[in-house]
């Protein structure tokens, strides 16, 4: 017997879709930006920061690394209440989110802050600039624009990652695609139709990300 | 019969044209100096002898046989022509003596036994004896040049093609190699080499090839042209030396 | 209900954790070979060989691997009876390992400077010749610290099995979780089992990525 393909119900359950991949969208903006923010801030502590903080951040970026994110997903959701801190399956899938990607993006920040070369920061102090001056104009913007390519690419992972969220409940693409099979009895359709739009968001947020790149660093070719 | 012959040959990189009509030919045992200005198209020229670069007009050939950019014709050229490059380009991960074996076990089928023996005569020629079982990373750069000498003698070649072989030396390691040469052409041996050592050209070479704009600009035996330029560029390229 | 002692918890967790390191074998290892067989025809001449990779990369780099097991999952049903979560799981993480390693291996092939495939071709090598003395001998060098970090990712990967219901151990957490109640102890447990899993791996990979760079300097 051939298997008959059926995607009638598109029609009807597309609304569904289009929430989840709203909120799979939602959550990759939080989870981007706040998450490289909190990577920053880590490379920053990491490089420049006093000795204790050096070996909380490197705990934590170890600890990230070597766990999977839904374990890390289930500890936030299922493990924290029992030291009282509850909070919502949307809350606490973008928490998730932003320390996985904190911890990825701290490794690959330190990276480029380590291939700036130390005459740079002699130069930013001979011109009389503060140390937070010289580290935002003369080391970190320049590393950024070295590991913008990694960065993104991370960025892209904990999109795709992110998928793993429907396991609390949080209403993501995923969770949507889940929704239907149950409704439709038209699982691998719907998974199918998941999938491809899981592939069209990755091509346009590394688009964005690439042009995001340019808007920041115009001078991309003297490096 | 001339060794090399090179007829009318254009080589372009796009709408560049690097190799505007080269002719050459070359005598067994000659042994040939091109200089230039870099971008003449001197490097090109070399390149395209050993293959490395199609050719777009004309043909080369080499002891009779033409140069195709099939496999198989490629194959038989490059067992006559050897090719030392400025970087050296050992391979990192062999021994000295096992890059000069290499190519004998498996382009020549050469067995392992006869291929050693080939390559300690070869390292010896070099000077090289006792470094047959250091790597790339344990010599210097002159020792890592001569190692390179070696490995393309050991495939015994009818002529060598050598691209700047001393431009990424330092200035003391200069000599060894140079001498190196001098003892090969001394045997008999056919060279090409680009360069910029003009007293080793002088001394040395049978004719010397001034290449300017992707033409041969002047050639003629070294004093003519070092002591008697005939035109306004060589005269510039050796007043700027 | 609070039968469980702490030994209970970890015991159950421990036993599963056997069935995250063999499917993470079974992945790696099929991977591997999957991405040679990719890496040849990446490289290779052929042009439509070198789409085709590139397509299947493209593919499984942009989509989620827990859609991929889905995908596995509910696509092999489509075929037999009754598939078995292992099988969907093995499969799903062997082509998704084998694009990733796909791609780290290429990168390996095309960092080996020009001079040396231009060296070999003097010496009148062939194609095959070149790859198989010269090429690859070194790019294999190169390419263990970072297979060897993917082999972290792979770990983790087998984690999301556990949604199509192969019981490994995150599967062996959530079951511990319903019938504990102890979900903050259960899951610090779990997290620890994987950082002890991962993290030899990781520290393994950055040792060799150093060694290299310092072997690399000498030259």
């Amino acid at each position: 017997m051939v298997y008959a393909f059926d995607y009638d119900w598109i029609a009807q359950y597309w609304p569904v879709l289009l929430k989840g991949t709203a909120i799979t969208v939602e959550l990759t903006l939080v989870g981007g930006v706040l998450g490289v923010a909190l990577g920053v801030a880590c490379a920053w502590a990491r490089a420049y920061g006093p000795t204790w903080l050096q070996g909380i951040v490197a705990a934590y970026v170890e600890l990230i690394r070597n766990t999977p994110f839904l374990i890390q997903l289930f500890f936030i959701f299922f493990g924290l209440p029992a030291l009282g801190v509850r909070m919502g399956e949307l809350e606490a899938a973008n928490l998730a989110m932003v320390v996985n990607l904190g911890a990825y993006s701290c490794e690959i920040v330190r990276a480029g802050l380590q291939a700036t070369p130390r005459g740079q920061f002699e130069a930013g102090a001979s011109l009389g600039m503060s140390r937070l001056q010289t580290f935002w104009y003369v080391v970190l913007i320049p590393s950024l624009q070295r590991i913008w390519p990694a960065l993104s690419s991370q960025i892209v992972i904990v999109m795709l990652g992110s998928a793993a969220v429907s396991q609390i409940a949080a209403e993501d693409l995923t969770f949507a695609a889940n929704f239907i099979q149950s409704r439709s009895f038209r699982a691998f359709e719907s998974y199918f139709v998941a999938t491809l739009i899981y592939l069209l968001l990755a091509i346009l947020l590394r688009q964005l990300l690439r042009g995001i790149g340019w808007t920041l660093f115009p001078k991309r070719a003297a490096l | 019969m001339s060794l090399i012959e090179i007829t009318e040959v254009k080589k372009r990189f796009g709408s560049n044209e690097v190799l505007k009509g080269i002719n050459l030919d070359v005598d067994p045992g000659e042994v040939i100096a091109i200089i230039g200005k870099s971008g003449s198209g001197k490097s090109t020229l070399l390149r395209c002898i050993n293959g490395l670069e199609t050719i777009d007009e004309g043909s080369i050939s080499v002891a009779g046989a033409q140069l195709l950019p099939d496999e198989l014709h490629l194959k038989a050229l490059r067992l006559k022509v050897g090719m030392i490059f400025q970087q050296f380009n050992l391979f990192p991960h062999l021994t000295a003596g096992r890059n000069v074996m290499l190519s004998q076990m498996v382009v020549k089928k050469t067995p392992a036994a006869d291929a050693e023996a080939m390559a300690r005569k070869m390292l010896e020629r070099v000077g090289l004896a006792q470094k047959f079982d250091a790597y790339p990373d344990q010599l210097s750069g002159g020792q890592q040049q001569r190692v390179a000498i070696a490995r393309a003698l050991a495939m015994q070649p009818i002529a060598l093609l050598c691209d700047e072989i001393t431009s990424a030396l330092d200035p003391e390691l200069v000599n060894e190699v140079l001498a190196v040469v001098k003892e090969l052409a001394s045997e008999g041996m056919t060279l090409l080499m680009v360069t910029h050592e003009m007293r080793f050209a002088r001394d040395v070479c049978s004719r010397v090839v001034f290449m300017h704009q992707g033409r041969v600009h002047e050639i003629g035996p070294p004093e003519a042209v070092f002591s008697s330029p005939q035109t306004p560029e060589l005269q510039q390229f050796l007043g700027v030396l | 209900m609070n039968d469980f002692t702490t030994w209970d918890i970890v015991r159950n967790l421990l036993l599963a954790a056997r069935w995250t390191i063999v499917l993470s074998l079974v992945s790696f290892m099929g991977g591997g070979i999957v991405a040679g067989i990719l890496l040849f025809l990446r490289i290779g001449s052929s042009r439509a060989g070198r789409i085709f990779v590139q397509g299947y990369v493209e593919l499984f780099q942009g989509t989620p691997l827990l859609m991929q097991l889905f995908l596995a999952f509910f696509g092999l049903g489509l075929f037999g009876v009754n598939v078995p979560a292992w099988l969907a799981a093995g499969l799903a993480l062997i082509l998704w390992s084998a694009a990733f390693l796909t791609e780290i291996w290429r990168g390996c092939v095309e960092s080996i400077v020009r001079g040396q495939w231009e060296a070999s071709s003097s010496l009148g090598m062939g194609y095959v010749q070149q790859m198989r003395h010269v090429i690859l001998p070194q790019a294999l060098r190169i390419a263990v610290p970072p297979t060897v970090g993917f082999s972290v990712q792979v770990v983790k990967g087998t984690a999301l099995t556990s949604i199509i219901g192969f019981v490994e151990l995150s599967k062996a957490g959530t079951i511990v979780t319903n019938a504990t109640f102890q979900p903050f102890t259960v899951y610090g447990l779990v997290a620890l089992i994987y950082f002890c899993l991962c993290w030899p791996l990781s520290k393994s990979s950055q040792i060799l990525e150093r060694k290299l760079n310092v072997a690399h300097r000498n030259h």
